[in-house]
């Protein structure tokens, strides 16, 4: 088990009257350092090394996320990347319609969703002008940095959308 | 009931916290985890773990029917469920009722009373708590009438509106014509209700807070906090007592609080929360937080009173063991909250693996965290990693021991909010006291992180 601050300040108390510097403790279940800085301060490095003792084991356990094959991206397409990992929402909020569906047009500055990171919402823009191809990651999924949300084909915004010739 | 197996329904530095207590009393201590929890420090310190569910918050510490599950599958006897997740949701405390589980708060029936904004604001005018002046607004007659009475600057505020949303400040009367017709056509356009109503504008407020805790009979109030150091409605330190508050107001808002969990007939730990207004030296209730607070550890360290261990008293049936001339404060606590953000990037979070964890220690230094070298920060919950929480004689000696403290303090690997907390103790106008809820704004606008230095 770790020490309560009780504890700490009992082990505090006798370095004090010891005039030692710094104590390295080394139990089964843990490892503590504490070493004085300054005129009267301590610091304390502390290691709890017991495992866990999880009922019924971790037959259950899905820590690693499931790493879905990375489909390749066909040549000219254009992939959409989270601005940080998190969780990808489709739409503003649970219910409303999504930001943009498959066949959809978008900007470089259209929002195409939003990732939450602890508890912060981020939005995701496309970044190229373009038609949404397919969406690589649902509503509601996790998504690591380096996923790949949605893909765009560019070529096919540029015709269509009554702009005049550039 | 004896309480001798809890089920800790939670995650973070709050499960590790109310492990200790359980160490403390001789109570066996099982974990509920997500996937993602299975392996972190709290888990390492509880006695046993048992899985809630995947790592996604909705199918595991936000589901009722897993942490029943998870209760039952331990044989525990109560469930705690912390703060945030599941700890005001009344269909938790039903469940447990249902299932013969001792829910660690109150009643079913006070978490519905203060859980709606509207239902709170009238419990606590039946119990004679100032609330902010305001009214229903019809027409333009009716709408100057409640000026009068409230004065200027006032909101308009859309009666389906809320979070911040569907609200337009007048700042003197003659604004109030337009302003009102924008307010009911927007109302109706956003809402589908058009109705509105009027509320006095505080220029300049405190979050000030009462800690209470009742048996359902009793109540005793334990002191105050200051939480005005916000940012987007989020707390970064809180310290206890509130400064700089005069004494009668002190002494006016201990009553009410305690008035309104009389009138609850409240049974468990709790919070209300005042606006106090600085300009006209005067106090309104917000809301109650059924629940055991961030901030809690500032008035356990100034009362030396263990409000988890209070928590199971009460929640075993036994009546309050403390009477209000038993609850002495001593000094003044301060609390920094250390988040996995980054101040220089628009407090951006900053998930990842922690490297290496070095606290402070000594007399009245307490950190509260759930993080050693090696931890992993999920990416898929807050962002808070530890409590730096410091006691001092005063204020002064508080706030200077919190800087000593955060020089020594070290959590490499992700970026942390340290920094922030180190400008904000060397600001004058903070360590004068007294800021109001937009001082953090301000002091942010004048400000250039300091990104040189340790992170």
């Amino acid at each position: 088990m770790d020490l309560t601050p009780d504890d700490v300040r009992d082990v505090l108390r006798v370095l004090d009257s010891s005039g030692l510097d710094e104590l390295h403790l080394e139990l089964t279940d843990l490892t503590l350092t504490v070493r004085r800085v300054g005129a009267s301060g301590w610091a304390l490095e502390q290691q709890v090394l017991r495992r866990p003792v999880v009922e019924g084991g971790t037959e259950a356990n899905g820590v690693a996320e499931q790493q879905r094959p990375r489909a390749a991206v066909p040549e000219g397409l254009v992939v959409v990347h989270p601005p940080l990992l998190g969780t990808f929402y489709r739409a503003p909020k649970p219910g409303a319609p999504p930001f943009v569906d498959v066949g959809g047009r978008v900007e470089e500055d259209t929002v195409v969703g939003i990732v939450e990171t602890m508890k912060m919402m981020t939005p995701v823009h496309a970044g190229v002008r373009g038609t949404v191809v397919e969406f690589r990651i649902a509503n509601g999924e996790f998504a690591d940095a380096d996923a790949v949300l949605l893909v765009v084909d560019p070529t096919s915004g540029r015709t269509g959308l009554g702009e005049g010739t550039p | 009931m004896r309480i001798r197996r809890l089920l800790i329904a939670n995650r973070g530095e709050i499960a590790a916290r109310v492990i200790r207590t359980c160490a403390r009393l001789g109570v066996e201590s099982v974990l509920g985890a997500s996937d993602v929890d299975l392996d972190a420090l709290p888990a390492r310190l509880a006695d046993r773990v048992v899985r809630l569910g995947p790592a996604q918050a909705t199918q595991s510490y936000l589901d009722p029917a897993a942490v029943v599950r998870a209760a039952q599958a331990v044989a525990a006897d109560a469930v705690h469920p912390g703060y945030g997740f599941l700890s005001e949701n009344p269909l938790l405390a039903r469940a447990c009722a249902a299932a013969g589980i001792v829910f660690i708060g109150p009643t079913p029936e006070s978490l519905e009373a203060v859980g709606d904004k509207l239902r709170a604001r009238s419990h606590a005018l039946a119990a004679g708590l100032p609330v902010v002046p305001g009214g229903e607004a019809a027409d333009l007659a009716g709408a100057q009438a409640v000026a009068t009475e409230v004065g200027y600057p006032l909101l308009v505020k859309a009666v389906g509106g809320g979070g911040g949303r569907g609200m337009k400040l007048v700042r003197s009367a003659d604004e109030l014509p337009s302003t009102l017709d924008l307010a009911i056509a927007e109302a109706a356009a956003a809402f589908g209700d058009p109705r509105v109503y009027l509320e006095r504008f505080v220029t300049s407020g405190r979050h000030v807070e009462l800690q209470v805790l009742g048996d359902g009979d009793r109540a005793v109030a334990l002191g105050d906090r200051d939480c005005s150091v916000q940012r987007r409605y989020q707390k970064l330190l809180e310290e206890a007592p509130a400064p700089l508050l005069p004494d009668g107001i002190r002494a006016e808002m201990a009553a009410a609080a305690l008035a309104l969990v009389r009138h609850l007939g409240y049974r468990g730990l709790g919070t209300v929360e005042l606006l106090y207004d600085r300009h006209r030296n005067t106090f309104y209730f917000l809301e109650m937080n059924a629940r055991i607070q961030v901030e809690h550890p500032v008035t356990e360290m100034i009362s030396g009173i263990d409000l988890v261990a209070e928590q199971l008293a009460i929640a075993e049936g036994l009546p309050l063991r403390l009477r209000q001339e038993d609850v002495a404060l001593r000094g003044h606590a301060v609390e920094c909250r250390i988040n996995a953000e980054d101040w220089a990037h628009g407090f951006r979070p900053s998930p990842g693996r922690i490297e290496r964890v070095v606290l402070p220690a000594g007399d009245g230094i307490r950190v509260d965290t759930h993080v050693q070298g090696g931890s992993v920060v999920p990416p898929h919950y807050d962002s808070l990693l530890a409590k730096l929480i410091v006691h001092g004689v005063d204020r002064a000696d508080a706030l200077a021991r919190a800087q000593a403290a955060l020089e020594v303090l070290r959590i490499t690997g992700v970026t942390t909010t340290v920094p922030v907390h180190q400008a904000l103790l060397a600001d004058p106008e903070f360590a004068a006291g007294g800021v109001d809820t937009a001082f953090f704004e301000r002091f942010l606008q004048t400000r250039q992180p300091d990104v040189v230095g340790v992170p």
